[in-house]
């Protein structure tokens, strides 16, 4: 995979998302949980602005001096028996993985959850030279069995329902009990402890690196982060380059800020700091150990207007409460970063050629910015998106385009506007019901396919208001 | 070959920034506001304490409270309790201060007892997979969230509270601070004076879970099933 997800159309995803009843009911109803969560813990501790604006400064401060702190990181993991690879591309950085787990004759790699190697499609390397590859975050092993891509960037698998998920463990693994999420989650553990156990290579994301120790937070609810940094003998840990923070006392602050953010949860129940190769006469983790840090695109937003949407820690808090991700649906936005920080974030790092729908897949009410716990002004960067495609770059969606071209000639001559607005009600007569338009012809059909358009007045505004002056109608 | 890349990329980033490249001379700021520091500021160990327990409920822990002499008694309730018949335990030092070494050896007579063997090496896991019940110290205890921080060292490898169904976390009462800052805090003052961070910190808060399949809370996914603090007087 990679940062997209297919190649259908913009129109087609969001008909599929709309269409998908069982989606669009469990997306609503996370989303409400998810949200609440947030919110309790943020009124619990009373002071929850003070947090987000800590949050943000420590962001700040970090991206502000990111090549100095990746600096200081790289020394420390070197220092404590790491090895470091700076990666420009996701292919420089595929390469060296693959390197590694050849030079390591490694038959099979377990994972923990990790975006940033879905970004750069590391499975399908890894596959193609022969290893076999393991997801073993509960979520993202049902959709690797069932070949689908995440919806969401805290719980993956959230538009499948357990029907779907039984159909899959008994096509895949020869599955035989009932559908109750205790059971399948029973399965998982007993599946994948045999992987755990026989895995050469285990890769990890990261939440946040520590410049000042060298060390790699993951932030894991099932164990399964554990599992494969105890027993490989060989670790590899794949970052963005921008999930970095100073020092232990900002790994903690951001830490706090995400648990609650992502799932309303005061800590998950493993934050897990990892710090180079084990120690003499240690017995669990790596004696082999590389920290992959990965750009990809990311240097590009440094220095733009753009700067604070490398702030992100990935707790899609911004994804829980906006409005169009819950008719939608993830797979919508065709990228593996969903919701508004998805659409901020996926031109930025793909090109606007592919992704010119994604700033405007939102109603800018800005609910994301406010629940964002490092403040980033989302709905402000997507309106500066849409600035850029219009103006700019001229990619604006093409209805848009033929929409506003005719609406510019046909207002700018009065003789045909007037004529217009006064035919409107009668043309448009044949497709009218209770005073609504429901099934359009021509341009409106691209709006009445997803919604009703009122039908036009009796009277145009031009009219009644001269109606009115001469005292008329009002 | 420990470093590679790094001039090109680090360049690039610090050209992007319209600067020359950071080697030296960056300190944190002084951030405006610091609210970590604000919750249970003022707490007693036994407030403390109380906000342990009641968070216990949250996150599917049993909490046992006990006095040093009572321990290995109340340890054994609780490993009763699991049907446990077999156990793998830190070589802590703590073991002698608490009574656990005595104890582990009484226990000896009716269930399989390992004490995590650096030089057994990878043997250690093979046991802790096959054991029912793992028991290790907390090194500090975080009140907020109910996490116990469990730092590995060659006599105490982190498959003690991973591998087995069951994990008993020893708490010695003054480990005890408010939250996850404190923690934090010391692990930074350390590194400041030289004190090299342990090649692994977990912070674990509970049994592990997931909500993965529609949204449903799973207890007891890859890690344990079940877990019990004991909180020592």
């Amino acid at each position: 995979m990679s940062i997209k997800i297919s190649e259908k159309p913009y129109k087609e995803r969001i008909g599929q998302g709309i269409e998908n009843d069982f989606m669009r009911q469990a997306v609503s109803s996370a989303q409400g949980r998810f949200r609440t969560g947030r919110l309790t813990q943020a009124e619990e501790l009373g002071n929850w602005e003070d947090w987000r604006q800590l949050g943000s400064e420590i962001r700040s401060h970090t991206l502000e001096n990111i090549d100095y702190y990746l600096y200081q990181l790289s020394e420390q993991v070197e220092k404590r028996g790491g090895n470091v690879f700076f990666a420009q591309t996701a292919e420089e950085a595929n390469e060296y993985i693959e390197n590694v787990v050849k030079k390591k004759n490694a038959k099979k790699v377990v994972k923990t959850k990790s975006m940033v190697t879905e970004e750069i499609g590391l499975n399908e390397t890894l596959e193609k030279i022969g290893a076999e590859v393991v997801e073993s975050d509960l979520g993202e092993w049902i959709l690797q069995l069932d070949e689908d891509p995440p919806s969401h960037i805290v719980t993956p698998a959230l538009h499948k329902n357990r029907q779907q998920i039984r159909d899959t463990f008994q096509e895949k693994k020869g599955y035989n009990k009932s559908d109750t999420p205790e059971e399948l989650a029973a399965f998982a553990r007993e599946q994948l402890r045999q992987d755990f156990l026989t895995a050469d290579v285990g890769i990890t994301g990261c939440n946040f690196a520590i410049a000042e120790s060298g060390s790699v937070t993951l932030v894991t609810n099932e164990g399964n982060a554990e599992m494969v940094t105890s027993l490989p003998d060989t670790q590899i840990s794949v970052m963005g380059m921008e999930r970095l923070v100073p020092t232990w006392e900002d790994m903690e602050v951001l830490v706090s800020l995400l648990t609650r953010s992502a799932v309303g949860q005061k800590l998950t129940s493993y934050i897990t700091t990892l710090t180079g190769t084990r120690l003499e006469e240690e017995v669990d983790g790596p004696d082999d150990y590389h920290l992959v840090i990965v750009d990809n695109g990311r240097s590009k937003i440094l220095g733009t207007e753009f700067q604070s949407a490398l702030h992100c820690i990935r707790c899609a808090a911004c994804i829980n409460v906006c409005p169009v991700y819950r008719h939608v649906g993830g797979h919508a936005y065709n990228s593996i970063y969903p919701g508004p920080i998805g659409a901020v974030l996926t031109p930025l790092l793909d090109g606007y050629e592919d992704h010119k729908e994604l700033p405007y897949a939102s109603s800018l009410c800005a609910a994301c910015t406010e629940a964002c716990p490092v403040k980033i002004p989302l709905h402000e960067q997507l309106i500066r998106h849409r600035e850029i495609i219009v103006e700019e770059e001229k990619k604006s969606p093409v209805s848009e385009k033929i929409m506003m071209k005719g609406f510019a000639q046909w207002a700018s001559n009065p003789a045909a506007y007037k004529l217009s607005t006064k035919v409107a009600r009668t043309a448009l007569k044949p497709w009218t019901k209770d005073e609504y338009i429901e099934n359009g012809p021509g341009p409106l059909k691209g709006w009445t396919d997803v919604r009703d358009f009122p039908a036009p007045g009796k009277q145009s505004f031009r009219t009644w208001w001269n109606n009115r002056q001469k005292g008329g109608e009002a | 070959m420990a470093i590679q890349n790094r001039e090109a990329f680090l360049s690039n980033l610090a050209a992007n920034l319209g600067r020359p490249q950071k080697r030296e001379g960056v300190k944190r700021p002084e951030y405006s506001v610091a609210p970590q520091r604000e919750v249970f500021k003022d707490y007693s160990t036994e407030e403390l304490i109380e906000v342990l327990k009641e968070h216990c409920k949250v996150i599917h822990t049993d909490f046992v409270r006990t006095r040093k002499k009572d321990l290995a008694e109340t340890l054994k309730e609780v490993l009763d309790g699991y049907e446990a018949k077999s156990i793998i335990a830190s070589n802590d030092r703590r073991n002698q201060d608490y009574g656990l070494d005595v104890a582990y050896e009484q226990f000896a007579d009716t269930i399989d007892v390992h004490l995590w063997d650096s030089k057994l090496g990878k043997e250690n896991q093979v046991i802790a997979e096959r054991t029912d019940v793992g028991i290790s110290f907390s090194d500090i205890t975080l009140a907020e969230s109910g996490t116990v921080t469990l730092m590995t060292n060659k006599d105490n490898g982190r498959s003690i509270s991973l591998m087995p169904k069951c994990y008993i976390a020893i708490i010695p009462k003054e480990t005890i601070v408010p939250r996850m800052t404190q923690a934090a805090s010391k692990i930074h003052q350390d590194n400041e004076n030289g004190v090299d961070a342990p090649s692994s910190v977990c912070f674990v808060t509970g049994p592990s879970n997931s909500a993965d399949i529609e949204m449903n809370l799973i207890v007891g996914v890859h890690g344990p099933v079940k877990v019990t603090y004991i909180v020592v007087d």
